[in-house]
Formats: C-alpha cells, structure tokens, sequence
C-alpha cells in the first residue's frame, strides 16, 4: 500500500508542520516515507509545496510522479489547483477556501472554486474562520491535517493524534490539548 | 547500536560526518546546503563549526586542519566551489594528510540559485574522487566511505548532492561511531610548499594516482549493475538521484539493465561491460551531461547514446521521474489537465523588513536622476528587483554589486549605486570596496544590514558590529560614512544623506542597520 500526498500553500502558512506530523506518525508506524520540502528564496512569501510519500514498500523517488498522487492538502485554494495534474482519477483535494492574496493579479475567486469542484472528491472549508470561532489562530494548518485524515488511510485519524502529541511536547501540555482539539474539529467538519 | 532517524539529506550528510570522526565543519551558509552545518552545530557541539567568512576561508581551514592529522567536512552550495576554486584546485596538489570532504550542494533548476553548474566538473578539473549519494541512507553510509578514501588515496574527496536529496526526508539507519584522529601534524614540506618544483612533483604525484582512482571506482560498492546480465535494447546508466527517478519508473519490468553511478572517474569497465550487452545507452544524471559527453568518448560515435545532449532527456533543468520515464519510453498517464486559473507567486521581502525601506529611499532618491543605476546583490535584498520595487539593476555573484557600480562609475555613470547585505558584504565585498576606495571612485555603497545571514534562516554574519571599522580600516573618509535606522519616520533623513552622498565624488558608504524579523520573530518566540 502507498499514498502518495502534495502539500501546498504559502510560504509562512504553516505545511511543513503537516508534514512533520504525517512523518512522525508515518515513522512511528514504522512506513517507508520520502518528503521533499521547500527551502529558502521561496519560504519568502512565494509558493511553496511539500511531497510526501508513504508506503509499505521501498520508495525510490522523493518526488511524486504527475497522475499518480493520491492527495492533494491545501492551505490556499489556488495553489491546490497548482498540482492537479499530479492527482490520479481518483485523488482527492483537501483544501482552505480561504484565498491569501499577496499577488495584485489573483484570479476570480469564483473561478478557482468553479475549478475545484469539477474535480471529482473536493472537500474546501473556512479553516481560518474555524480557527478563530473556536480561538484557535494558530492551528488552521491542524484543522486542515484533520479533515484530511480520512483521506490519508494508510495512517489513522489515531496515529495521526498521537503524533500531534509528539510533534507539539516540548511546546508544553496546553499547545498539544489545542492542537489535538483542532486536528478533531477538522476530523469531524468532513 | 543501530537506530533509524528521520533525516533531511543534509542532515544524513551531517551526521554521517560526525559518526566518521570530523574534528571540524567549515562553511558558509548557501541553499541548499547549510542544514549540514546547523545541524553539526545543534549536535555535536564539540566539533568546531562556526560559520566562515566565505567558501574559500572555510576550505582552507579545513586544510589547515588536514594538514594537522583531522578530518575535517567543507560544505557550500554550487556557486560557493567558484570561490574556494582556488583553494580547492591546489588542495589535490598538496593532497591531504587527515581526510577532507568537500560537499558541493548543486541546485538544478535554480530554485534558490542564479546558475545550475554541475559541480563535478570541478571534481574532474582537480582530478580527485567525486562521490554521488542516491538516497538519503547513502549520504550517511558514505562519509566514513569517503574520509577513508581521502586518507587512503591521500587526496580531498568531492561529495556532490542536489537539492531534492538535500532536501528531502527519509528513515536512516545510522549507528558506528568513529573516534576522532590525533593530532599529527604533517612534516612533508616538499607536499605543502607550492614552489614550482615542489609542485611539479606533486602534480606529477596526482597524475599517477589516477589508475588507483578509477580502480576505486570500478570496485566501489556505491558503483553497481542493479539487474539484468541478458541482452537489451537499451541500458541505463543512472548517476546520483537520477537512480531514483529509473527506479521509480519500474525498468525490470522493461528488461532493462541499470547500472548505477556514485562514484567517479566513471567506472569504465562497468560502462564498456553494460554497453556489450545493450544496443543503446541512456545516461540519467542531474545537472549538466558530464558522464554523456565521456561516454560519448569512450564508445565512440557509431554507438547510440541517449540523454541531454540528444533531447531525450531536457537540456536544463532537474530531472524528475517524469521526464526520466518519457525517456525511457514509458507511457506516462495523467488524469487531469493543468489548472487554468493559476498564477504565478514569486516571493517577497517580509512585510516590515528593513530591507522594504532601503528600497523606498533608493527609489525616490533615484527617480530624481535621468539614469541612476542600482547594482544589487546576492541575498533577500535581491527580491527588491521584483514588483512593487523593481529597484535594482543588476545581480550577478556575491559582492558584484560594489566592483560593478565601480566599473560603472569608471565608464562615466552617474549615479552608480551599490546594494549589498552585511553578510555578502564580509564574504566578497570588502576587497572590491577598497578597489573602489583606492581609486577613489565616485560610487554610494548601501550596506543593508539586518545582523544577519537572513536568505538561508538567519545564520551569524561575519562582521557583525565591526562594519564602521572595517569601512574606515580601508579607507572610507569619516565624514562619508552613515549609519541609519532604516524605518519610514526615518525616510527623509535617510533620502537626504543618499543625496548629498551620490553627489560626493568619492567613495560613501551608508549602513542601513535594522534587526531582520525572522531572526527577532524567532528571538521574541523563545524568549516566551
């Protein structure tokens, strides 16, 4: 078994944190995994995207093969749509609705959302409007991990909480309990 | 006792190089190779590692170290092996004493970078072995392989990665622990005296090293046919990270045999051997066709050969197992069109940077000129040539800015202005500073300092608090040297001082001095 998973956004907003709990979580549950990341001139503000692999096998390549991920978890719906001919016929698209716009010629929303839709397994949410109703500003990156829990399959939505208690220990008990909250509030919005 | 991590191949790189018994790292911070020396730093605080000045202080002070029995890594990104040239070429003169490694971080298609060159090409000018991990597991097994090759064959090694192996995470077995070596300081003066005599013998000595060089490689465990002893149509040759983009692309079950390269001078019997069973070759590698155009040689002409110089695999730009199947003839299905509301987002200086300021100054100062020109620099300033400042004209190398504006200056431009950061300013700046100086040419230069090596996370820059010494060490005059608060309450003195400055026929040097918001975001974070 393998899942094949693109993490895009914004430089900033936070998706090497994602990522950092999928592999903790993936090492934990003793998976092969490769996770190209993004550094440097592009972190500033720029687009920035992560490959993430897991699989029961030996995996060769870090980078994901165009037609074969099986998901794709966005923290911007542009740059969700950035990586769409990455995804397999049956891949998913788990994405923010909320647009970030630091560009001057950002295209209609509407348009993006239009585009979203047509593909065939979309799942968009306010995640920051989520974040803030249930006062957690810091967490729309975990809200998001949430909802695409289901998606991920070859790690449990179980796994995946336990590794957010890893992941956020030395940060101390309070951030874990808002985090592992926020993975929930996602895990349940789907 | 063996334990798996989870590393970066940079950080495999990293500890590798601790577990092989490195008593020093020397580098200087260059995407996307600085997480070697960070993660040096975090863990294993008794080797010494601090930062250097540029590429060429840091190799050879890695020599020195050499020279004095230790084993000792050097680490840059590709462009940095243009600076340490120099060292670098006539270290494989001298040849070492403890081992030397000298990883080069090259960057295919230039994702943090103005240039894609190949750094084994250098390997091949110095005449030494180039060793090419694969995976992330590799880049840890080899650094005790390479120490020992170095001290073994008395030669520096080149360990060339590429940014998706520097770059990418994976589980790695790691364990054996080296100690480090004894001080032994080296008594071969006639090895270490670069007289024409000397090096005429030392010279002659790498010549005749070379048979044992390719020796190594034809034996080397990192050189190896993955399958298929039977006849094909077609054979690979996979270098480095291309091996993981065949591999991805399932060629057994094509019949086609792999011979996989990580180590150089390219194994030539290995080649020759592989090439009798095939009709054809395609050779994968990343960066430039370096093995290509040597195979090319060796088989000469009549035999078909297949990889970047043919088309079959793109002239630029990194591999992927995209292009690298379409190669291999392997049908590639997608399931979805590329999206059309998408648009390019190219970075930006952070809201609130000092560097923001800088930009707004200069570009209102300079409007009031029929033809000023902006040099810029290598670092994040160098974003200030995107919209909405588009302020600089030119970036080239590290420390361009100031010997360009000079030149400038010289072909009767005015007003030639330099832009260059605190850190690049140590690495490359100061010499082309005291050019200008000693000429007295009429040039502005703008030190944007943030206190820091921002571009690669914020590493210690050299000549932090020491940058009105060293202007006036070289020779600015006192009153042409300004240091400014870069912040928009500051704007009209700030513009002020750049006009009465570009109008002085000599050399000015202002010091924008602001704190970079990363590394005081950071500051703030762990305060709390």
């Amino acid at each position: 078994m393998k899942k094949d998973i693109i993490l895009a956004g914004v430089g900033g907003q936070g998706i090497l944190t994602i990522a950092t709990i999928i592999g903790d979580a993936a090492a934990a549950a003793g998976l092969s995994l490769k996770q190209a990341e993004v550094h440097g001139m592009s972190q500033r503000g720029g687009d920035v995207q992560s490959n993430l692999r897991l699989s029961t096998d030996t995996i060769h390549s870090d980078l994901i093969k165009q037609g074969t991920a099986d998901l794709i978890i966005s923290m911007e719906p542009m740059e969700a749509l950035r990586y769409v001919q990455y995804l397999h016929d049956k891949g998913s698209v788990v994405t923010s609705s909320h647009p970030f716009k630091n560009i001057p010629n950002y295209p209609e929303e509407q348009d993006i959302a239009t585009e979203l839709e047509a593909l065939p397994h979309t799942v968009s949410l306010p995640i920051n409007d989520i974040a803030k109703a249930n006062s957690l500003p810091k967490s729309a990156n975990v809200i998001l991990l949430g909802m695409a829990a289901k998606f991920i399959e070859i790690l449990s939505p179980e796994q995946l909480r336990e590794s957010i208690a890893r992941v956020f220990a030395r940060k101390g008990e309070e951030v874990v309990k808002a985090n592992q909250k926020a993975f929930d509030l996602g895990l349940t919005a789907v | 006792m063996i334990e798996r991590k989870l590393l970066l191949g940079d950080e495999a790189v990293a500890l590798g190089a601790i577990h092989a018994g490195i008593s020093g790292v020397y580098a200087y911070p260059g995407t996307p190779s600085t997480e070697i020396t960070e993660y040096i730093q975090t863990h294993a605080p008794e080797i010494r590692s601090r930062w250097c000045t540029n590429e060429k202080t840091a190799l050879e002070a890695a020599l020195g170290m050499s020279y004095a029995g230790k084993r000792a890594l050097v680490c840059m990104k590709h462009v940095g092996m243009n600076v340490a040239a120099d060292a670098f070429i006539n270290s494989a003169i001298t040849g070492v004493n403890g081992g030397i490694v000298v990883l080069a971080a090259d960057d295919p298609s230039m994702h943090s970078s103005q240039n894609e060159q190949d750094s084994r090409f250098y390997g091949k000018f110095a005449m030494i072995p180039i060793l090419e991990p694969s995976t992330q597991q590799e880049a840890y097994d080899i650094m005790p392989y390479a120490f020992c090759l170095s001290e073994e064959l008395k030669l520096p090694v080149l360990l060339r990665v590429v940014t998706r192996l520097a770059h990418s995470r994976a589980g790695v077995a790691v364990g054996r622990i080296q100690p480090q070596n004894p001080l032994h300081l080296d008594n071969e003066r006639t090895h270490w005296v670069l007289l024409p005599g000397n090096a005429r013998r030392q010279y002659a000595s790498l010549i005749e090293k070379q048979p044992l060089l390719l020796a190594s490689s034809e034996k080397s465990p990192y050189n190896k046919s993955v399958f298929g002893e039977e006849k094909s149509e077609l054979g690979i040759i996979a270098c480095g990270i291309a091996y993981n983009y065949i591999m991805e692309n399932q060629p057994q079950e094509h019949g086609f045999p792999v011979l996989k390269i990580s180590q150089y001078p390219i194994p030539e019997a290995l080649i020759k051997e592989l090439a009798s069973q095939c009709k054809s070759l395609l050779i994968a590698e990343d960066g430039q066709p370096l093995v290509e155009e040597q195979i090319k040689g060796m088989l000469g002409s009549n035999y078909p050969i297949k990889g970047r110089l043919t088309g079959d695999l793109p002239r630029m730009g990194e591999l992927t197992p995209d292009n690298v199947g379409e190669a291999l003839g392997i049908e590639q299905a997608t399931a979805f069109a590329a999206a059309q509301h998408i648009v390019a987002r190219p970075p930006a200086l952070c809201q609130g940077c000092g560097h923001r300021d800088v930009y707004d100054a200069l570009n209102k100062v300079a409007a009031e000129y029929e033809d000023a020109r902006i040099f810029g620099d290598i670092g994040c300033y160098t974003l200030g040539a995107l919209p909405p400042f588009r302020s600089i004209d030119s970036c080239v190398d590290m420390g361009a800015s100031i010997t360009m504006a000079k030149g400038a200056a010289d072909a009767g431009a005015h007003p030639s202005i330099a832009v260059i950061g605190d850190s690049t300013f140590t690495h490359s700046g100061m010499t082309g500073l005291l050019d200008a100086i000693n000429d007295h040419s009429p040039i502005t230069v703008i030190i944007s300092d943030n206190l820091t090596t921002a571009m690669t996370g914020g590493q210690d820059s050299a000549g932090t608090n020491k940058f009105e010494a060293i202007c006036l060490g070289l020779g600015v005059e006192p009153e042409h040297l300004h240091v400014v608060v870069p912040l928009p309450k500051n704007m009209e003195e700030i513009t002020n001082i750049l006009r009465q400055e570009i109008e002085y026929k000599g050399v000015s040097v202002i010091i924008p001095r602001r704190e970079c918001m990363q590394t005081l975001k950071r500051k703030l974070r762990n305060k709390k």
